[in-house]
């Protein structure tokens, strides 16, 4: 328990550094948790062919948002060939915890987001994190 | 007379289960599903060791008895809601099928397009998406009984809506969020003077209450098992007589026939005309011996019981500075308490709470639309049933505590 809400966790969650929207962007892309509501989106800024921004906005439990901010703070300055490799380790990674199916889809809500983003995918999709 | 609830909490074996080593478990999630006492574990165990055959057309001692626990238990069931006769209690796999009964049989048969069906704000998902599907594919007009700030049902407003004839009125006659219990005898009257029929899900009244359909007066009405200290798998919808005769089979297959053809068949008779298939007789019988149990206890002592459970819980939780509450005061509502706490979203609630053995439900319950309605994406929420005491509640709050020192 202390694990899973690790001060990092709280402490992202609080006061995430990466909250927010760019206008303007290059990539934008926003889906729902169905199991929970949980809400990310995520805006880009790409110069050639690297994230050179990047925000994110939505509502959720602290996992998922910590998750968020983490993920976006790791894929800056990266090239989207990078951010394209990214899986569920990745993330977990990040968190430096482990997380049982029901939570771990709340920590890769954003990192499916971000990756449905910079595929131009209509849906973020769990195939997007395996 | 109090209910003996260290008694009655001896018939459940799974509340004394540790959930981790050294914490046992709370099980404040009865609105989801209840916990299945030790007499109806051993039914369906007993009948799979002595008595299971299939039912219907056996003539051996084993389908006869099978049969006879299987038609045994609607007995009990139709008579546990004071249904007229058992043949109007329809076993189903849930209240959410149920609802597909009806919608599938008696409105594909009898609504055309523009045909008003009225709902209400605070429906379950399995009361809403029927009708939406029903929309998609006839054109049905859907409208919707809006609910208040203190989660009431706005009868005002039901009665401007009855002006426009609607053909259906269905409605939860308890909230699975806001706990409200709305007046369902008075609902159905107006309703009927309208020329509407009414389906009432009943997944969180017949548990809780209890529930008379013939004074009610409902035309449909709909429960689950599970919910009512009975297995999953099963549920069951009462209906008039007239009206389930009158309606087209729903599924097509073995036990729903009096004949068939190579070209036809003729449907049986009620309540078989509904039942396809080999059922769910282990749950049938669990779901016979769950009534039982919960008659000999008595229903009224169990809503009384819980609504002192439920007043002492909403008195503690509101204490909490952070804590919004949902739903109606106690006299207006059954045992289930929605809460949110300022700047932790409900997940993570539920998250810290199961560290201490704590069991609630955290989301949008199958509610999402009363959910938007109160513009929050998800509550937690704590429900109680006739085996929670007042130091289960204690727990709950020095819970929320906890986690508010988390998140300070």
């Amino acid at each position: 328990m202390d694990d899973l809400y690790r001060e990092v966790i709280i402490e992202h969650y609080k006061n995430p550094a990466y909250r927010g929207k760019l206008d303007p962007h290059d990539i934008s892309f926003a889906d729902n948790n169905p199991l929970c509501g949980d809400h990310i989106q995520i805006d880009l800024r790409i110069d050639s062919g690297v994230v050179s921004d990047a925000r994110f906005d939505g509502h959720g439990c602290a996992i998922s948002q910590a998750s968020a901010d983490l993920l976006l703070e790791s894929i800056i300055g990266k090239p989207l060939e990078e951010v394209k490799k990214l899986n569920k380790e990745s993330v977990l990674e990040l968190l430096g915890i482990d997380l049982g199916p029901v939570r771990l889809k709340c920590a890769l809500l954003s990192l499916k987001v971000l990756k449905a983003g910079v595929y131009g995918l209509g849906e973020a999709g769990d195939e997007l994190v395996e | 007379m109090n209910l003996n609830v260290a008694e009655i909490r001896k018939d459940f074996p799974i509340l004394e289960r540790e959930i981790r080593s050294g914490v046992v478990l709370t099980y404040l999630d009865s609105t989801a599903t209840s916990q299945k006492p030790i007499a109806v574990i051993d039914s369906m165990n007993e009948y799979y060791r002595h008595s299971n055959a299939n039912i219907h057309r056996g003539v051996h001692a084993l389908a006869e008895e099978a049969t006879a626990m299987y038609e045994g238990a609607r007995e009990k069931i139709a008579q546990f809601i004071n249904a007229g006769s058992a043949r109007q209690v329809i076993y189903t796999r849930n209240t959410t099928e149920s609802i597909n009964l009806v919608a599938y049989s008696w409105a594909r048969a009898t609504l055309k397009s523009g045909d008003l069906v009225i709902l209400t704000e605070m429906e379950h998902h399995s009361n809403l998406v029927p009708w939406h599907m029903l929309h998609a594919e006839r054109g049905i007009e859907l409208e919707f009984i809006p609910v208040t700030d203190n989660g009431l049902l706005d009868l005002e407003a039901y009665r401007m809506l009855l002006a426009k004839s609607p053909k259906l009125v269905s409605f939860t006659h308890m909230s699975n969020v806001l706990g409200t219990v709305n007046p369902a005898a008075e609902m159905i009257k107006l309703a009927h003077s309208a020329g509407a029929i009414v389906l009432v899900d009943g997944a969180q009244s017949v548990p809780h209450l209890k529930v008379d359909v013939q004074t009610l007066d409902a035309d449909f009405y709909a429960f689950s098992a599970h919910k009512m200290c009975g297995p999953t798998g099963i549920g069951a919808l009462y209906g008039r007589t007239s009206l389930l005769e009158s309606m087209p089979p729903f599924l097509g297959g073995g036990d729903m026939i009096k004949e068939v053809k190579l070209r036809s068949f003729r449907p049986n008779s009620l309540p078989h005309k509904f039942e396809a298939g080999t059922p769910a007789i282990a749950e049938a019988v669990g779901f016979g011996a769950a009534v039982d149990y919960l008659s000999k206890i008595g229903m009224e002592k169990i809503a009384a019981h819980e609504h002192e459970i439920t007043e002492y819980a909403l008195e503690r939780l509101e204490e909490i500075p952070g804590v919004k509450l949902f739903g109606p005061s106690a006299d207006k509502k059954g045992g289930v308490a929605a809460f949110t706490l300022e700047g932790v979203h409900p997940h993570d609630v539920a998250q810290i709470l199961d560290q201490d053995g704590i069991a609630v439900r955290a989301g949008h319950h199958c509610a999402q639309p009363l959910h938007e309605k109160f513009g929050i994406p998800a509550t937690s929420r704590a429900s109680f049933y006739l085996y929670n005491t007042k130091e289960e509640v204690d727990l709950l709050v020095n819970g929320i505590y906890k986690v508010k020192e988390m998140f300070k």
